[in-house]
């Protein structure tokens, strides 16, 4: 079985601050993670592999210090990595994101199951993944909570919804996007550590993974982003002090009109 | 090159590195370049990384002496700009669930309302499903000038790959140039598939939807780096121009009974509803609250609950309130409360009218999933505690007395 997990690489968000004077990002000195929910695609994609037996390949298109990201997803226990990196991919927006990617599993050829976050934390818009496996004209599976079975050609899953799940059963190929609720990531060890140091990381650009140049980058992005502004922060307003009775009265009293009207 | 910095005009100011939402611009000291030797001048440029440049073109309005190039890509060629003409209406994909019009689909019939008064067109909302006539005149009530309906058996309940070609269909059909469609887990998952099948842009989760007047395009707003940063997005040259909306942002469309509307109704064969996934079972998890997402108030409890046994307090405030209750992701990894309640950057994104945080101290990952709720209350006996930054009405208390008095008055007032 072959195993591709597909990752970013994101500013942590605990460390993003912002500038009380001018209302702006602080980014200096931001540690870059992989985003939290493709930690949980790594570690599934790992234990697909202890379980069953798969070559599993983690995979990531961003600027060349992305190859980091790389690296402690091998730590972590996957077998390969593939840096996609190319200015020509500067200004993508989903849509050309999960072209590149799809191109890059065309090239991969051979792939039984595709793991992806659920979103990532920066952007949030959970679009990527659906679109690769659109691009590659495959089924998907969204906001998977557990694999129930997995065997050759077939895979059952459930998949969360507002309300609970849904058992789902799929044909493979399948791209699953994955939630927290699926699996506890482990610690990289000592030896993947090891290995993930000596590990060669392949690179790709556009013409590897033979991008059409129109599909790619700003060029074959349908969006784009014509203002980026810092929303006012919200700031603490009224505090309510005194016995619990008097508090839970000021308190009923204030939010009185919301619950009527 | 896309976006270039005018070495001359340039004096390393920084404010285009304040700027910069991505990190991508230095400042470094190019004394040693040749071509710059003039000592008068200052040495300290701007350099854009184009490697980590997303050219949002935030940097280029700030720059003082316009030392920012950025060329706006013509994108798909002048030819196809003339189709874009012939895409005429906003729709509504209205969502339902065993026959329920979700009702994220009546708050985006009301914002397709606004739009299509500001482009002079109608609201059509398209509906998948089985037996939905009922439905589809509920629709028309709140605002439909059309209902695209679709019926049939293997529609009744979602699946990506039947409602995908049937959504790919109508669109092509119809060319409608906006599409709407909420920011659920069924939304999310189709509308992604869908816009890539049509070549369509997509603008995930807006809080914001206008229409810029004078190129009448849509403008959607959204939040990134979990609200820290808003950023408002365009479709120039692709049609149809698709959103997802989050719950509870948009105003719902008011019922009158009185509207009319054309149902027209479609017919698709077999084959393209077809589904390679097969859906087995929908478990629906024992609940005797409301759902997160749609609730217009949520009780939400942090490590602070001391035990699972607690959230029993924060349980009967909702009951009372009709609320739902959530829970910090301390309380779900401690294991008090299972993981479909959790509110924060690995769960979901709330933003209801009234939130509860009750012994929640308010860490980032906590706040991006609720930090655009309209008024947020907080209780939590740690004065230090970071909520109370964000929080409308703060209490330094102990909850497990505060809260039972909330509920007791509550309910006094509910009564009367």
């Amino acid at each position: 079985m072959n195993i591709i997990v597909c990752i970013k690489q994101v500013p942590e968000t605990t460390e993003v601050k912002i500038n009380p004077q001018d209302n702006t990002l602080i980014r200096e000195g931001v540690k870059s993670i992989i985003n939290p929910f493709d930690m949980y695609a790594i570690e599934e994609g790992v234990r697909i592999k202890e379980k069953l037996g798969a070559k599993t390949t983690v995979i990531t298109m961003g600027p060349p210090q992305a190859e980091a990201a790389l690296r402690e997803a091998i730590a972590l226990g996957i077998d390969e990595g593939i840096l996609i990196s190319d200015r020509a991919f500067a200004g993508s927006d989903t849509w050309a994101t999960s072209y590149t990617l799809a191109c890059a599993m065309k090239k991969i050829g051979q792939f039984d199951i595709i793991l992806c976050g659920k979103q990532a934390s920066d952007g949030d818009t959970a679009q990527v993944g659906p679109g690769i496996s659109a691009h590659l004209d495959i089924p998907q599976v969204a906001y998977v909570k557990k694999i129930e079975e997995l065997k050759d050609g077939f895979a059952r899953v459930e998949r969360m919804t507002e309300e609970g799940f849904e058992i789902i059963e799929t044909p493979l190929p399948v791209l699953l996007t994955v939630v927290k609720e699926i699996n506890e990531p482990r610690l990289p060890s000592l030896k993947g550590m090891m290995r993930s140091k000596q590990a060669k990381i392949v690179h790709w650009t556009a013409k590897d993974i033979q991008a059409d140049e129109s599909c790619i980058g700003l060029e074959g992005s349908p969006t784009r982003v014509v203002k980026i502004f810092t929303p006012a922060p919200r700031t603490g307003g009224q505090m309510l002090t005194g016995e619990p009775q008097e508090i839970a009265e000021k308190l009923v009293e204030l939010l009185k009109s919301e619950m009527t009207g | 090159m896309p976006i270039q910095i005018i070495v001359e005009k340039c004096t390393g100011c920084t404010l285009c590195v304040k700027a910069c939402p991505f990190d991508a611009i230095r400042i470094m000291d190019k004394s040693g370049d040749s071509g710059l030797a003039s000592s008068s001048q200052s040495h300290k440029k701007a350099v854009i990384d184009l490697n980590i440049c997303n050219l949002c073109g935030a940097c280029v309005p700030v720059c003082k002496l316009k030392a920012i190039l950025l060329e706006k890509s013509v994108g798909v060629a002048s030819s196809a700009k003339a189709d874009l003409k012939d895409y005429k209406g906003v729709w509504v994909f209205c969502e339902q669930k065993k026959g329920a019009v979700q009702s994220v689909s009546y708050e985006l019939l009301g914002k397709a309302g606004d739009l299509a008064a500001k482009l002079n067109t109608r609201v059509s909302a398209v509906l998948l499903g089985h037996k939905m006539n009922e439905q589809a005149n509920e629709l028309v009530w709140h605002g439909a000038d059309n209902v695209y309906l679709v019926e049939a058996a293997e529609l009744a309940n979602y699946q990506d790959e039947p409602y995908t070609n049937v959504l790919v269909k109508l669109i092509q059909k119809y060319k409608p140039e906006i599409v709407l469609c909420g920011a659920t887990s069924i939304g999310r998952s189709l509308i992604s598939r869908v816009a890539v099948k049509i070549n369509a842009g997509l603008t995930a989760d807006c809080t914001g939807l206008d229409i810029d007047p004078k190129e009448k395009l849509l403008l959607q707003t959204r939040p990134a780096f979990g609200g820290n940063i808003m950023a408002t997005i365009i479709t120039p040259n692709h049609r149809p121009q698709m959103a997802t909306v989050r719950h509870k942002v948009m105003l719902p469309a008011e019922l009158n009974k009185q509207r009319k509307g054309k149902i027209i109704r479609e017919e698709f064969g077999l084959a393209g509803l077809t589904s390679r996934t097969k859906l087995i079972e929908i478990v629906d998890e024992i609940e005797t609250l409301v759902n997160l997402a749609e609730a217009d108030i949520i009780v939400s409890g942090g490590r602070g609950m001391a035990g699972p046994e607690n959230f029993k307090l924060l349980e009967e405030l909702a009951h009372a309130l009709g609320a739902a209750v959530g829970s910090s992701r301390a309380a779900v990894d401690a294991g008090w409360m299972p993981y479909s309640h959790q509110v924060g950057q690995t769960g979901r994104t709330v933003a209801p009218k009234i939130y509860f945080a009750c012994g929640i101290s308010g860490q980032i990952q906590h706040l991006v999933g609720m930090q655009s709720s309209k008024i947020i209350v907080a209780i939590n006996k740690d004065p230090e505690a970071p909520i109370f930054k964000v929080a409308t009405y703060g209490i330094v208390a102990d909850l497990f007395q505060v809260i039972p008095a909330v509920t007791k008055r509550f309910k006094q007032l509910l009564q009367k």
